[in-house]
This record gives structure tokens, C-alpha cells and sequence, in this order.
């Protein structure tokens, strides 16, 4: 065999096997989402939406308690946490870009995103829920903000970065002030991408578990005060798939198939946005 | 007053930058000073105690440790070929009109909350680890292969990306040389990109390391060390997810505190690592 068919077969059984690699990996992947969809269609039903928490045995158990929890808690989370993380990139990009601080801030932000959610849940505890005495919807809340903010904040950042100059310049010269040209000429520039920031890190914060687990905690029933133990999707997903009853089980997968279907349209719609932006 | 709304919409969004510093120091120092209770009572000792009774007041926190590092490096084991794979597959031999679809969905899944892996790994993956290897199925093995399952779509995504800066002039040349696909990715794409892969490795690491939702269904939260991979186990999520709400005595909490605290100063160490000294974020005007 001469050096170049040896080189060429070579090849092609590396070729064969990433192909293979790629097959066995993205039918993992599939087999996972078939099965998602395939339960979760099965589950769903009116009765879902419109019905609280059941005991296991009653055919009337829906997710309605959990559907509004999770609004909620995700709600108040990007209430404040959307602002702050804006203004804060707004900080890094307008003001500091090239500065010291600004650099350290990216960089532990960036460490921040990947960071272990449940320790922001212990974080939390700590500060939130040991003093008050009680699970919360507020402490669900902040945990999820706290995990938010550093998406927000470099998503902003970056997208905020990408606007040329030259219109701020041309701004400035007409003699606007910097929070005018900031909030008129700049943020109208990055809009989608801003908005893309924003909608992916509401997808991350509402498929969060961990930092909710020992934060909001959970209910089986309907409750609207967040001073007081809050359903969530995923709790209510945790609890009902660990239970052994069937029905409580499946309703745990109808919770599933709604979230994702959720963080997946707001994925979709994010990159939709920057898809735009950049065919601008 | 226009100066002086300038003056208040600068400082008021440095100020909040500042805070997001703040607010990371204080995660540390309210971790920390939790953990106090716990570090007087045990010191380093509990980072090499195998037992772990609430009941007695005892903590130790090497089952827990070793249960992460282990459920881990199962799921690295498994998952960076696979990866690799998936990477060649999507930068050099898919058709354009796939790769951008199976790109895409690839992207989409790593989005898909860890809660729906761990979910599937109990209902789907546990009956077959026990039908193949008896037990109740709930092991770190089942813990790995779900943890590995999770982080492919992330770690195959990034690795890709990787891949991808390579400048198509490069690879054009070796093509022109008369070399295979396989002498262009091992000869030219590896070595341009090697920063990169191994950067999204760790990354990667980075975030197995510190998963709660996919392995706490599968792994039982037993604290044993067992070299047995079908016998139960914990990991540090794993524990601070199963006990963090039952906890009743100051000192139980505390442990779990310190644990918290580890598991922090772990991830971010990792993460560090891969950002800082393999993912050296480009600079603005570079």
C-alpha cells in the first residue's frame, strides 16, 4: 500500500467514525426531545391550566398554582434584573470601555454565568430566608435576578459595543448630551440585540431548579403572595417525577413540555431578532 | 441640568456595575462566614472524613467530593469524543444545507433545562443501567452517562466554534498540498485551534462540576465511597439539593455552607482557568 492510499484510508475511517460520533450524540439528543414531546403532548390537557395542585389518586390535578408561581418568580426577577443589568452594561460600554474595572467586571461576570446556580440558592438562603424565617417567593426571585444580572449586563455590553461610533459622534455634535445620545441614539441602535440579551436570559433563569429548591421551596396550591413558599414549573417538575405516583408523575412531564417549549420559542425569538439585526 | 442628569445617569449605572463586583464579594463572604461553625469544628479534616451523620453531627465531605469528581470525569470520558465528533462532523464533512440545522438544534438543546435531563435519566436511563448491571440503577454511572448527555450539546457547540476560527486560507492550502481532510484537521485545525478546544473542554468541566438538576435524580445522595460505579452515590450539588431544605441543627447547616462554599471556589477556579488561560476574551481593538 503505497503512503497516500495508507494516508486516504486513514481518513475516511476518521471521517466514518465522527460521522458515527456525530449520529450516536445527536440521537441521544433525540431520543431525549422525542420523549419530552411525546409525554408531554400526552399530558397535556385544559385541566392543566386551569386546575391547582391535587392529592395523587385525584384526576383533577393541574399545574395552575405552578404555571403562575413560575410567571411570577421569573417576573419580578426580570422586573428588576433586566434594568440593572442594561444600566450596568451601559456602564462597561459607554463610559468604561476600556478601562481596568470594566475589564475585571466582564471577566468575573463571564466567570459568574457558568458559576453553579445552587450556590446563588445557599447564597440566598443565607441572606434571604434565614433572617425572614421562611421560604419565599421573594428569595426565589433574587436568586434567579443574581444569576440574570451577569447575562444581561455582558449580553448589553457587547451588543451596546457594536453600535459605530460615528452616530454617537454625529450626535454629540448636534450637542446632545451623553444620557441622551446614551439613551436616544445608542440604545435605538442596539435594540434587538439588546432585546436578544434580555429574552436569552429570561430562557436561562426559567429553566432553573437548583436556586429555587431551598428559596421559593414549593406548594402544592395556588399562592400569589411572595412573602410566603411559591410554586415553580420546575420544583413542581422535580417533586412530581420523584414521587411514585403515576398521575403526579405525569403531570411532572406536562410541566416539562410546557418549559421547554417556553425557553425554546424565546431562544428561537432571540435569534430571530439578531438574525434581523444583522440582515439590517 | 443637563450636566447634571449626565452627571446622575454616569455614576448611577457605574454604580451598579460597581455592585455586580460587590455582589460577588459578598456571595464569598456570606458563604464564608456560614461555613465558620463548621471549619472551627472540623478543619481540614473535613475535606478527608468519609462519614457523613446528621444524626451524630458528624460531617465529612469526601464522599461528596469524591462522588463529583468522579460522576465528572465519567462525563468528560464520554463526552469530549463524542464532541469531537459531532465538531468535525458539523465543521468539515456536513453538507452546508445540514450543518445549519443541525447546528442550530444543537445550540437549541444546549438551552433545554438540566431539570429535563435528569428527569429522562430517571425515567429512561435508570430501568436500563439496572436490566444491564442489576441494583436499582440509581448510580454514579447512570449519574455520568446523564451529566455527559447534558453538557454534549454545550461542549460540542463551543468545540465547533473553535474549529471554526481557523481561517479557510490555511485549510485551503493543505487541501492544495494534496492533503486528506484528516491530515487538514489534525495538522491545521488542531493546532490553530488547540487553545480554543481545550478551553471549551474546561468549560465544559467547569459547568459539569457544579450541575445539580441532571445527576440528583439519578444519583441517591448516598455518602459512601464506593469504587463500585453501579452502587448509589452523591456529588457536593448533589447533597446541597437532597438536604439544604431539611437541615435542623446549626452545625448541618453550617457543613452544607462550607460545602457550598467548595463547590464555588472549584467552579470558578475551573472556569477561571479556561477563560483566562485558554479563552482570552479579544480585547476591543484587537
Amino acid at each position: 500500500m503505497t503512503h497516500t492510499q495508507k494516508r486516504v484510508i486513514t481518513s475516511s475511517i476518521v471521517m466514518a467514525l465522527s460521522t458515527l460520533s456525530a449520529v450516536i450524540g445527536i440521537g441521544f439528543l433525540l431520543w431525549i426531545l422525542s420523549i419530552l414531546i411525546i409525554n408531554g403532548v400526552d399530558a397535556l390537557s385544559t385541566t392543566i391550566f386551569l386546575e391547582e395542585g391535587a392529592p395523587p389518586g385525584n384526576e383533577n390535578g393541574g399545574l395552575k398554582h405552578a404555571l403562575i408561581g413560575q410567571l411570577m418568580l421569573v417576573g419580578y426577577a426580570s422586573v428588576f434584573g433586566v434594568p440593572l443589568g442594561i444600566l450596568a452594561g451601559t456602564y462597561l460600554s459607554e463610559y468604561g470601555l476600556k478601562s481596568k474595572l470594566s475589564e475585571i467586571i466582564r471577566d468575573i461576570s463571564d466567570i459568574m454565568m457558568s458559576a453553579p446556580s445552587i450556590v446563588i440558592g445557599a447564597f440566598v438562603y443565607a441572606i434571604v430566608v434565614a433572617p425572614s424565617g421562611q421560604f419565599s417567593g421573594w428569595a426565589g426571585s433574587i436568586a434567579l435576578m443574581i444569576i440574570m444580572l451577569p447575562i444581561i449586563l455582558r449580553t448589553t455590553d457587547d451588543m451596546l459595543q457594536l453600535v459605530p461610533s460615528t452616530l454617537r459622534e454625529a450626535a454629540f455634535a448636534l450637542g446632545a448630551p451623553k444620557y441622551k445620545v446614551i439613551i436616544q441614539v445608542v440604545y435605538r441602535g442596539a435594540k434587538a440585540g439588546i432585546l436578544t440579551g434580555v429574552l436569552l436570559g429570561v430562557a436561562r433563569v426559567a429553566g432553573e431548579t437548583a436556586p429555587l429548591l431551598f428559596t421559593s421551596f414549593n406548594d402544592n396550591f395556588l399562592n400569589t403572595d411572595m412573602s410566603q413558599p411559591m410554586a415553580s414549573l420546575t420544583v413542581t417538575m422535580y417533586n412530581y417525577a420523584t414521587s411514585p405516583y403515576e398521575d403526579w408523575q405525569k403531570l411532572g412531564w406536562a410541566a416539562a413540555f410546557i418549559l421547554s417549549m417556553f425557553i425554546l420559542t424565546l431562544n428561537v425569538l432571540g435569534r430571530l431578532f439578531l438574525l434581523k439585526r444583522k440582515g439590517k | 441640568m443637563n450636566s447634571l442628569i449626565d452627571k446622575v445617569f454616569a455614576n448611577t449605572t457605574k454604580l451598579i456595575a460597581i455592585s455586580v463586583l460587590l455582589l460577588v464579594a459578598w456571595i464569598f463572604g456570606v458563604l464564608f462566614e456560614h461555613s465558620l461553625k463548621s471549619i472551627e469544628a472540623f478543619g481540614f479534616s473535613f475535606l478527608t472524613e468519609t462519614k457523613w451523620a446528621p444524626n451524630l453531627e458528624k460531617f465529612g465531605a469526601l464522599p461528596a467530593i469524591y462522588g463529583s469528581v468522579v460522576s465528572t470525569f465519567l462525563a468528560m470520558i464520554l463526552a469530549v469524543p463524542i464532541a469531537i465528533g459531532v465538531a468535525i462532523f458539523l465543521s468539515e464533512i456536513a453538507h452546508a444545507k445540514i450543518k445549519t440545522p443541525i447546528g442550530v438544534s444543537i445550540e437549541l438543546l444546549a438551552a433545554i433545562p438540566s431539570v429535563i435531563y435528569g428527569m429522562w435519566g430517571l425515567f429512561y436511563f435508570v430501568p436500563i443501567i439496572r436490566d444491564i448491571f442489576g441494583g436499582v440503577g440509581i448510580s454514579m454511572l447512570t449519574a455520568g452517562v446523564v451529566l455527559s448527555i447534558m453538557i454534549l450539546p454545550f461542549m460540542a457547540a463551543v468545540t465547533r466554534d473553535a474549529m471554526n476560527t481557523t481561517p479557510d486560507i490555511l485549510k485551503e492550502s493543505a487541501y492544495a498540498l494534496g492533503g486528506t481532510k484528516w491530515d487538514i484537521i489534525k495538522d491545521i485545525i488542531i493546532p490553530y485551534a488547540k487553545a480554543g478546544i481545550i478551553g471549551s473542554f474546561i468549560l465544559a468541566l467547569g459547568r459539569a462540576i457544579g450541575e445539580t438538576m441532571a445527576v440528583t435524580f439519578v444519583m441517591g445522595n448516598v455518602h459512601k465511597i464506593s469504587t463500585d460505579l453501579t452502587q448509589p452515590a452523591t456529588s457536593i450539588p448533589v447533597t446541597l439539593a437532597n438536604e439544604f431544605a431539611e437541615a435542623d441543627t446549626e452545625l448541618y447547616f453550617s457543613s452544607l455552607f462550607e460545602l457550598s462554599l467548595l463547590l464555588l471556589i472549584i467552579s470558578f477556579t475551573i472556569i477561571s482557568i479556561a477563560k483566562f488561560y485558554f479563552l482570552r476574551r479579544k480585547r476591543i481593538g484587537q
